[in-house]
């Protein structure tokens, strides 16, 4: 087969059109219509809070788990990672049949007196925060539980010694050893909780609009590739400085580790 | 540069006569009353007693697992003792939990915090306090001027030295003033030479400041280089308190005589004990005078302990006496500088050493492998031991 280059002189002007033929205007769309705004904004805030509430979770048990005697604490990091042996979907729809209105959730609130009749858990931002709290812990706590395990014991007895009170110490010594485990695990959930789209899509109503949701309508429902291509750079944009800001830690760590 | 020969300790004006122990009258700084601490089955400190003096420096000293590092985290309040009572000053510590107790601690593995500079570290306890902030950084300051660190204090520990470090981990347990400052086995991560300076810094540190020192060690030239007084631990007991001397010279076993030193012992029944002396028939048939009486009744079975370089060594038999002498057969000779050390099989099977210091150069061996030789010594040399 013979293959035919256009001559040189070609190039130019298929260049100049394919040029032409870029725009902003599906940029400009983007601003224009507030349901992208609200959607991005919702999804800043859903993993923002979502990371926070993870770190407040994920800390006291990846603690308890670095404190815990030896020979426990490999089957308590056994236990984190079991979920992973079922597929991530399957495990959200778990969350639907918990969830929904004559499910476990419901019967055991009912049973304990706390509700007088069942709660609509599902379509709402709250099941969405399950959900996405659910999913994302063993990201948390992981690396959490990695820096942790590495203060030494001595160091606590060592601020004891020198007058600090034990929620001190903690303040002064395990907190600050520990800023790599939270700041790993916090971007390790933040920067995918942004773009997730499974979880708000199965377990979240209207109310919890994310730009994953977005993105998937523009794309396979209404099939406007440029304006869904336009969401999904504008994503990337937003999510590419806590993805510098990782890699450059954990280089960092590799570096100094090594 | 100044060699270390000799364990030769400095004692600077006050510290001289510095005998609070033998004061009937002193009240102890710490004290231990019958404490006992078990580790599931393990006894690691049975029911011990002990009186730590204010401004002593204190060596506790035993192989390894003895209960010496348990016996410093009792008093730290790391482990809270099974039984008995733990005194300082008079007051009991029980339930004083460690943040509050006027005590520091030098860790073994210096435990410096990583993420915080040298200055940070000295400061930290003194922070916990709320001493104001210009009062810190003079306490900073002076501590790093103590230990010889002055233009460290930016530095992180990782970038310090191992001695560097060591004395980073002083500075900061002492800049709390403590009332007494604990010292587990401060200088096991040191080589020899670093080790032997930073003893005889130790001891001028410790004779400035007046501060207590309890120092916790396995190496037993350490504890005699540093101690005003020793205890000698063995399996959660003390089996013996005294000063280097005392223990060196009057231990109360064959286990401190062996623990503290060389020793030869000499197996033997007592024949006879007067207000000055003892006689002993040793197990090779000879006849043993030791200028010294034996709490035990004739007969008992006893030991003639014989530190190596309080033995003679010669080729002659020795006439001046029949006792106190006995014959063998060179089997090893070493060779280390200043010391000649010969060890000896007597003619009973036994082996005993002797040590000759080489005053003069040594140009030929006098004494050389298998010759035949006499060992003797005076009566004073040797003690006799019941345990
Ligand atoms: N936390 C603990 N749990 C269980 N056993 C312990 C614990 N700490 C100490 N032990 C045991 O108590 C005994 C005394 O230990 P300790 O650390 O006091 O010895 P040591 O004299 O300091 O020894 P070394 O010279 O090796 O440091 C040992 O048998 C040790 O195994
Ligand atoms: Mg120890």
């Amino acid at each position: 087969m013979r293959r035919v280059f256009p001559p040189a002189c070609s190039i130019l002007p298929t260049l100049r059109r394919f040029l032409a033929g870029l725009s902003f205007d599906n940029y400009a769309a983007l601003g224009s219509d507030r349901l992208y705004l609200a959607a991005y904004l919702k999804s800043l805030e859903v993993a923002a809070f979502s990371t926070l509430m993870l770190l407040a979770l994920g800390y006291p048990f990846a603690y308890a788990m670095a404190r815990a005697p030896r020979r426990l604490q490999a089957m308590l990091v056994m236990l984190v990672v079991l979920p992973f042996w079922t597929s991530f979907l399957i495990r959200v729809y778990a969350w639907i049949n918990i969830l929904q209105r004559d499910g476990l959730f419901n019967q055991m609130l009912l049973a304990l007196g706390i509700v007088e009749e069942p709660v609509g858990w599902l379509s709402t931002n709250t099941a969405v925060y399950i959900g996405i709290v659910y999913s994302y812990f063993p990201f948390m706590v992981l690396p959490l539980y990695a820096a942790l395990e590495k203060i030494e014991v001595s160091l606590h007895e060592a601020a004891a010694d020198l007058g600090a009170p034990p929620w001190k110490a903690f303040w002064r010594i395990t907190v600050p050893l520990s800023r790599p485990g939270i700041v790993a695990g916090s971007l390790l959930c933040f920067i995918p909780i942004v773009g997730e789209f499974v979880i708000p899509d199965l377990l979240g109503g209207s109310a919890t609009l994310m730009i994953g949701q977005t993105l998937w309508t523009e794309f396979f429902a209404n099939r406007d590739w440029p304006i869904a291509s336009a969401v999904a750079v504008v994503l990337l944009c937003l999510l590419i400085v806590p993805i510098l800001i990782y890699q450059h830690r954990q280089a960092r760590e590799i570096e100094q580790g090594g | 540069m100044v060699e270390r020969a000799q364990p030769i300790k400095p004692r600077l004006g006050p510290k001289r006569d510095f005998a609070p122990w033998a004061d009937p009258a002193a009240s102890p700084l710490v004290r231990f009353e019958r404490v006992a601490k078990r580790f599931g089955a393990i006894s690691a400190v049975g029911r011990l007693s002990l009186d730590i003096f204010a401004g002593e420096f204190f060596a506790l000293l035993g192989p390894s697992g003895c209960g010496k590092t348990t016996l410093l985290r009792l008093l730290a309040g790391f482990e809270t003792p099974d039984e008995g009572r733990i005194l300082l000053e008079g007051a009991d510590l029980a339930g004083m939990p460690p943040y509050r107790r006027p005590t520091n601690m030098m860790f073994q593995s210096y435990a410096l915090f990583p993420h915080l500079s040298v200055e940070r570290n000295i400061a930290f306890g003194l922070e916990q306090e709320r001493m104001p902030k210009p009062q810190i950084a003079a306490r900073v300051e002076e501590m790093l001027a103590l230990v010889k660190l002055e233009g460290f204090a930016r530095r992180k520990p990782d970038r310090l030295s191992g001695g560097e470090r060591q004395r980073v981990a002083l500075a900061r347990a002492l800049a709390k003033r403590p009332k007494a400052l604990l010292l587990d086995e401060p200088m096991a991560a040191l080589d020899k030479k670093l080790r032997a300076e930073t003893q005889f810094e130790l001891i001028e540190l410790q004779a400035k400041l007046g501060t207590t020192f309890v120092i916790v060690t396995h190496d037993q030239e350490e504890a005699m280089i540093l101690a005003d007084r020793m205890a000698v631990m063995e399996r959660g007991r003390i089996v013996q308190v005294g000063t280097p001397a005392e223990i060196y010279e009057q231990p109360s076993s064959r286990y401190v005589a062996d623990f503290v030193g060389d020793v030869n012992l000499l197996e033997g029944r007592l024949t006879a004990t007067g207000a000055s002396e003892s006689l002993v028939h040793g197990n090779g048939g000879v006849q043993l005078r030791i200028a010294q009486p034996v709490d035990a009744a004739p007969g008992a079975l006893v030991w003639v302990a014989l530190r190596p370089e309080k033995v003679r060594i010669g080729l002659e038999r020795p006439t001046e006496a029949r006792e106190n002498a006995l014959a063998g057969t060179v089997v090893d000779v070493g060779y280390l500088g200043n010391l000649s050390v010969y060890k000896v099989r007597l003619d009973d099977g036994a082996l005993m050493t002797a040590t000759l210091s080489n005053r003069t150069r040594l140009v030929e061996r006098t004494i050389g492998w298998n010759d035949r030789v006499w060992l003797s010594w005076p009566p004073e040399a040797a003690i006799v031991l019941t345990r």
